[in-house]
């Protein structure tokens, strides 16, 4: 909750930085912001804070706002050039930061009302910074698609609130499954406004068959963008997503078990095969990111202890890889002024560094032990075996070797292939040890999982 | 009983899902942008009439005042919407979409 607050606050100091003119020392009081974001969210664990029953920061909401917290700042120090423009410098700020916002009030909501608003404090900002390459068609062209995918998202999921409301009389989640599990819900427009919040946040969290916006926005977006996209955005999406299903339309967990079971087929099968083709690295991680959104549907669809925590984990490790990938992608894309696979050729030796971390960071995503997605995949592969999905595990398993062979793409490409220059490419100091700290912490989480499995 | 009452539920059922049907379809099938647009703000209507109807027939203000809600949000996406629409004017001349078609495969 106080996280929340101060969140919102750093948002509105950004803009007022423009007034009083102290947009030089925006930078450090927004990671010190978080900072203390983090450390006032720490103070909520265990409290089962409520407000109004409209938010309730239960410890799922408090480990979710964590995470979430963690991986911003870790993205903020990717993006330091991102916030050195001098025109757009607090626009951008506090864009990013009210995103912060509807991001922890998508993991805390308790009301249909703030799921609702915080997706759309969420996505507001993210169209405008899809589109901050103003002269870039590209960059046009992905904020149009992710703007009116959205919207139609939105349309979706607020039709299905509606027909909840009508059947229950009501838009608070606890009072919604009690009128289900009382039999007072009329069950069959219950099920129709379950089936279309379905595909609203089917499509927010880029799952198969609503998954054909997420690559053109990505790889159209800048890279710092698409980083932030594909993890905080992510992550929320899925918290949000397991929030609702996970407790209140369990009681109904016939209408959806099934559509789900197919759409998690879908997105592992499609992301992975999709991804083996690309030629742009940007298009292949936005094709792996969708195919990383089918491993976390396994353990929604399993629906039981488990699955918390392995949400959690998944989204944690996929992040910090995620992050760690697209700084690396955003260098060499900035150097190279090429985002293609060819431009990793003989990265190992122009830039060692780089190319150790690319490879621990990739290892990761393809879920290949000592690393922190090995024990992501586990967990995930765990919880949706418990619960009996044996036919999904094996599929998931396939997509997962199809996943080995990109990965690997680039990987062979950085070491055994050769490159026509032999100049090292320039890295920022602190891009050095963001890398450096990404690359101890798979490495940690893969070796001790259980700090962060065990808090759920 | 409300004016809004005399007709039955099922009847503002029907209408917002016919309403919302051919936002649906606008989206999928039209391909100038401000018209997109225009069926974007049909599908969120509908979804406002849906309300408000299942509001009365319950005798609950709450979900009037999600409604507001909505139409607060839908004002701020369509201002946002329009101002990428002028960006990409601005670079493109025109506001077909088929011309944006950088991005694919």
């Amino acid at each position: 909750m106080k996280a929340l607050v101060l969140l919102s606050s750093l948002g509105v100091i950004a803009l007022l930085a423009e007034i009083f003119s102290f947009k030089k020392l925006l930078y450090p009081i927004v990671l010190l912001g978080l900072v203390t974001a983090f450390v006032l969210n720490v103070f909520d664990w265990d409290t089962n804070h409520t407000f109004y029953k409209m938010m309730q920061y239960d410890n799922y909401a408090v480990a979710f706002t964590g995470v979430i917290i963690v991986i911003a700042f870790l993205w903020f120090i990717m993006a330091e050039g991102f916030f050195k423009e001098e025109s757009n410098l607090t626009d951008h700020f506090a864009l990013v930061l009210f995103a912060l916002v509807g991001a922890v009030m998508m993991v805390s909501y308790n009301n249909m009302a703030m799921l609702f608003l915080g997706i759309e404090i969420l996505s507001i900002p993210m169209y405008i910074l899809a589109g901050s390459n103003k002269t870039d068609v590209a960059s046009n062209e992905s904020a149009f698609k992710y703007l009116i995918m959205g919207a139609f998202a939105t349309g979706f999921l607020l039709f299905g609130i509606a027909l909840i409301y009508g059947a229950t009389g009501s838009f608070d989640l606890s009072e919604i499954a009690n009128a289900v599990s009382s039999g007072t819900a009329a069950r069959s427009i219950f099920s129709v406004g379950v089936l279309l919040m379905l595909i609203g946040m089917a499509f927010k969290v880029s799952a198969a068959p609503f998954h054909f916006w997420a690559p053109d926005v990505y790889q159209g977006a800048p890279t710092v963008i698409t980083a932030f996209m594909s993890t905080i955005v992510k992550t929320a999406a899925f918290a949000a997503f397991l929030r609702l299903f996970s407790t209140t339309f369990m009681e109904v967990h016939g209408t959806w078990m099934n559509v789900v079971w197919v759409m998690a087929a879908l997105t592992l099968l499609v992301g992975n095969i999709t991804a083996v083709v690309q030629t742009s690295t940007k298009r292949m991680l936005a094709y792996s990111s969708v195919a990383h959104a089918g491993y976390m549907l396994l353990a929604l669809l399993a629906g039981n202890d488990y699955s918390n925590s392995a949400i959690l984990f998944y989204a944690a490790a996929y992040s910090i890889g995620s992050i760690a990938t697209f700084c690396i992608v955003h260098i060499i894309s900035n150097a190279k002024k090429s985002d293609g696979v060819d431009s990793f050729n003989g990265l190992a030796k122009t830039n060692p560094f780089l190319a150790v971390v690319m490879t621990i960071a990739l290892l990761s995503l393809a879920g290949i032990p000592p690393t922190a997605g090995f024990f992501a995949k586990y967990y995930i592969f765990t919880s949706a075996f418990v619960a009996g999905n044996v036919g999904l595990v094996l599929i998931a398993i396939i997509a997962s070797l199809i996943g080995v062979y990109y990965y690997f793409r680039l990987i062979i490409a950085m070491y055994f292939k050769e490159s026509s220059s032999t100049e090292a490419l320039p890295v920022e100091s602190n891009h050095k040890l963001l890398l450096l700290f990404i690359a101890v912490l798979i490495i940690l989480m893969g070796l001790f999982p259980d700090w962060v499995i065990k808090l759920l | 009983m409300s004016a809004i009452q005399t007709i039955p539920i099922e009847w503002y059922i029907l209408l917002s899902t016919v309403l919302f049907t051919i936002g649906v379809a606008g989206v999928l099938i039209r391909r100038n942008a401000i018209i997109i647009f225009m069926s974007i703000e049909l599908m969120l209507n509908a979804v406002n009439l849906l309300l408000v109807a299942f509001s009365s027939y319950l005798s609950d203000s709450k979900g009037q005042v999600f409604v507001f809600f909505i139409m607060a949000v839908a004002a701020a996406e369509v201002a946002v919407g329009l101002a990428i629409l002028m960006m990409v004017y601005r670079n493109t001349k025109s506001s077909d979409i088929n011309i944006l078609n950088k991005l694919k495969w």
